[in-house]
C-alpha cells in the first residue's frame, strides 16, 4: 500500500464529495435553528383573526380594536364625513392608493373610500413614518395644525396627518397611507379582522 | 516560599511549555514605540470597560428577568432592592455608553496616524468587526429593561429590515419571532446579548490583538520601527525605538486608568442618566405597545448613522435607500484601507488637505450626532423662530451626510490622483533618547 502511487484525481473526487455532503449537512441541519425564530405557534394563535361586532359603533365613532397586538382602528363614517374625501384629494400624496401605497391595503379596499363598505373604514392605527398612534381628530373644523382640516387623523409624534381613509397628506413625514388589514364581513354587523373575503370563501 | 513558587512554575512549565513564551511574546517582549502619547490609552481602556460590561453584566443576570411582563419590573427590583444593584447596574449603562466613547476615540485615533494603512489592513478591518458587534450588542442591551423607549427603539431599528424590497416584512418577523416586539424578541436578543455576541467579541478582541503584534503598532509618527535601527537595552536585535509592552505600556495604562476611572465614577455617582443621554427618561415608563414615546430616537451613539437614515429622502416608492445609506456610512470606514492611496501616515506628515478633510469629517459626525439626537429639532425655533423647521432640518442633516461621505470620495481622490503634498516623514520617532 505504502509504495503505491498517489491518486491524485480520486483524492479529488473524495474531497469534493466529502465537502459538498458535509455542507449540504450544515445547511440542513442550520434549518431548524433559523426557522425557530419564527413566530411560534403560541405568537401565531396570538395573531388569530378577531371578530368584533359593529352593533354598538354609532354614526361617527369610532372603536380601537386589538389585532396581533396592533391598534385596528374601526370608524363609522357620517355620510358628511364620506362627503369630505374628495374634497381632500388635491391635499394628499396617494388619493388613489395606486401608486407608492398601492401595498397598504388589499385589492378589495383600494378604492377611495379605502373599505369595503363606504361607511366603514378598517385601517390599523400605526403611523407609516415610524409606527406611532396617530390621534383621531373627526370634527371638520380648523385646527392648529391644519385652518382647512377635513377630519382624519393626526400623528402626535412628527405630526403627519391622513384624512378620514387613512390617506396621507403631502408634506409630511409619513410616506404612505395608513395600512388596511385583511378584513371581511360575516354579516351586516360583524367584521373579522385577519381574513380575506375569498378565503372566507 | 520562593522555592515553593518556583517549583510550581517549573511544574506548569514542563506540562504547558508555551506558556511563558506566550507572556513574552505579548508583554516582555512586546516592543512598541516609545513615542506613544494620549490616544494611546484608549485601547487599553476599551479592553477595561469591556471587562467591567462583562463582570456586572453576570451579575445583572442572577436578578434581571427576561420575559415582557417582568423585565421592566426586574430591573427597578435590581435598582430598588438588590443590595448595591443600583451600583452595578449604573456601572453597566454607564460603562456602555463609555465605551463607544473610548471606541469611537480610539477609530479616530487609528484615522488621524494612518494605523488602518499597509501592513496593518487586517489590524482595522477586525477592529470595524468588533465596532459592528458592540452595536448590535449595545441595541440589544438597550431593549432588555423593556422600557417604552426599549420597545419603540427596537421597533423601529427592527423595521429598517422591513424596507427591503420582497423579503423585507417576512424578515422583520422572522427577527422579533411575532408581528412586534414582545416575549420572543425579549428572548432572544437577550440570550444574543449575553451569550452569543460576547463571545463572538472576545475571539475578534484576541485576533485583534494577535494580528496587531504580528505586524507591531503604529505611532503618531507614522515610522515603522522595525524597519529603524535595531538594538536597544534589552534585545540586540530589536527596534532601538521599542521599549516592552511590560513594563512600560502597562503603567503608563495605569495613569489613564486611574483617571478614566475617575470620569467613570462622577457620572456613575452624580449623573448615571447624564441627562438622559445615557440613559433616557421615556425609558423609565414600562414598554407600552399602544403609546408611543414623543421623539423616538436612539442613545446618543446611534445618533448620527440615525441621522442618515432620516435624511435620506425615500424614492421609487421605497424607503430602502435611508438604511442602504446608513449601513454604507458604516461599510466605507471597512473600506478605509483601500480608498487611501496616500503612503505617508501619520496626519502630522501628511497633506493639508487631509488635515481639513479629517476636521470636516469629525464636525460631520458630530453634527449628525445632533440631528439624531433632536438637538437640532428643538435649536432651529430656539435659534432663528418662526421658520420651517423640518425643511432647515434637512438641509443641514443633509449636507452633513455628504461631508460624511464626501471625507471617504475626497481621500480617494486626493491619494489616487496625487494632489497630496506630503512633509517628509522623519527616519526614527521624533521623541527618541
Amino acid at each position: 500500500m505504502a509504495n503505491e502511487v498517489v491518486d491524485h484525481g480520486r483524492r479529488r473526487f473524495l474531497t469534493a464529495t466529502t465537502s459538498v455532503v458535509g455542507g449540504i449537512g450544515i445547511v440542513a441541519a442550520a434549518v431548524p435553528f433559523i426557522k425557530s425564530w419564527e413566530p411560534s405557534a403560541r405568537a401565531k394563535a396570538a395573531g388569530a383573526p378577531v371578530t368584533q361586532s359593529l352593533a354598538k359603533i354609532e354614526a361617527g365613532q369610532m372603536l380601537t380594536v386589538s389585532w396581533r397586538s396592533l391598534p385596528v382602528f374601526v370608524l363609522n363614517r357620517t355620510k358628511a364625513q364620506l362627503a369630505t374625501l374628495p374634497m381632500v384629494d388635491s391635499r394628499l400624496v396617494d388619493p388613489k392608493s395606486d401608486g407608492g401605497s398601492a401595498d397598504q391595503q388589499p385589492k378589495y379596499a383600494q378604492n377611495e373610500a379605502r373599505s369595503i363598505k363606504p361607511e366603514w373604514l378598517v385601517v390599523i392605527g400605526i403611523c407609516t413614518h415610524l409606527g406611532c398612534v396617530p390621534d383621531f381628530v373627526p370634527e371638520i373644523k380648523p385646527e392648529p395644525f391644519d385652518p382647512d382640516w377635513k377630519g382624519g387623523f393626526y400623528c402626535p409624534c412628527h405630526k403627519s396627518r391622513y384624512d378620514l381613509a387613512g390617506r396621507v397628506y403631502a408634506g409630511v413625514p409619513a410616506p404612505k397611507n395608513l395600512p388596511v388589514p385583511p378584513y371581511h364581513f360575516i354579516d351586516d354587523s360583524t367584521i373579522q379582522i385577519g381574513v380575506d373575503p375569498k378565503e372566507a370563501g | 516560599m520562593a522555592n515553593v513558587f518556583t517549583s510550581i512554575g517549573d511544574w506548569v512549565t514542563e506540562r504547558a511549555p508555551g506558556m511563558m513564551p506566550m507572556y513574552r511574546k505579548h508583554m516582555t517582549e512586546y516592543y512598541a514605540p516609545k513615542n506613544f502619547n494620549l490616544w494611546y490609552y484608549f485601547g487599553s481602556l476599551a479592553l477595561l470597560v469591556l471587562v467591567n460590561q462583562i463582570v456586572t453584566g453576570i451579575f445583572l443576570t442572577m436578578n434581571y428577568n427576561p420575559s415582557a411582563a417582568g423585565a421592566f419590573a426586574s430591573v427597578e427590583y435590581i435598582m430598588r432592592d438588590v443590595e448595591w444593584g443600583w451600583l452595578i447596574r449604573y456601572m453597566h449603562s454607564t460603562g456602555a455608553s463609555l465605551f463607544f466613547v473610548v471606541v469611537f476615540l480610539h477609530m479616530f485615533r487609528g484615522i488621524m496616524y494612518g494605523s488602518y494603512k499597509k501592513p496593518r489592513e487586517l489590524v482595522w478591518l477586525l477592529g470595524m468587526l468588533i465596532f459592528l458587534v458592540l452595536m448590535a450588542e449595545a441595541f440589544m442591551g438597550y431593549v432588555l429593561p423593556w422600557g417604552n423607549m426599549s420597545f419603540w427603539g427596537a421597533k423601529v431599528i427592527i423595521s429598517l429590515f422591513g424596507t427591503i424590497p420582497y423579503i423585507g416584512d417576512a424578515l422583520v418577523e422572522w427577527i422579533m419571532g411575532d408581528f412586534l416586539p414582545a416575549d420572543a424578541t425579549l428572548n432572544r436578543f437577550f440570550a444574543l446579548h449575553v451569550v452569543a455576541l460576547p463571545l463572538v467579541l472576545l475571539l475578534l478582541v484576541v485576533l485583534h490583538l494577535a494580528a496587531l503584534h504580528e505586524v507591531g503598532s503604529n505611532n503618531p509618527d507614522g515610522v515603522e520601527i522595525k524597519k529603524g535601527p535595531k538594538g536597544n537595552r534589552w534585545d540586540a536585535t530589536k527596534p532601538t525605538d521599542g521599549i516592552p509592552f511590560h513594563p512600560y505600556y502597562t503603567v503608563k495604562d495605569l495613569v489613564g486608568v486611574g483617571f478614566f476611572l475617575l470620569i467613570a465614577a462622577f457620572i456613575i455617582f452624580f449623573a448615571p442618566t447624564l441627562g438622559g443621554w445615557f440613559l433616557e427618561h421615556d425609558n423609565f415608563i414600562p414598554a407600552n405597545n399602544l403609546a408611543t414615546p414623543l421623539h423616538i430616537k436612539p442613545v446618543w451613539y446611534f445618533t448620527p448613522f440615525y441621522a442618515i437614515v432620516r435624511m435620506i429622502p425615500s424614492f421609487l416608492g421605497s424607503a430602502v435607500w435611508g438604511v442602504i445609506a446608513m449601513f454604507g456610512a458604516i461599510a466605507v470606514l471597512f473600506l478605509l484601507p483601500w480608498l487611501d492611496r496616500g503612503k505617508v501616515k501619520s496626519v502630522r506628515y501628511r497633506g493639508t488637505g487631509f488635515k481639513v478633510a479629517l476636521g470636516l469629517f469629525v464636525v460631520s459626525y458630530i453634527m449628525l450626532g445632533a440631528v439624531g439626537a433632536g438637538v437640532t429639532a428643538e435649536v432651529i425655533p430656539a435659534w432663528f423662530g418662526d421658520v420651517d423647521v423640518t425643511f432647515w432640518e434637512n438641509l443641514f442633516g443633509r449636507v452633513m451626510t455628504l461631508i460624511y461621505f464626501g471625507f471617504f470620495a475626497f481621500l480617494w481622490a486626493y491619494t489616487y490622483y496625487g494632489w497630496e503634498k506630503t512633509k517628509p516623514v522623519p527616519e526614527r520617532v521624533t521623541t527618541h533618547d
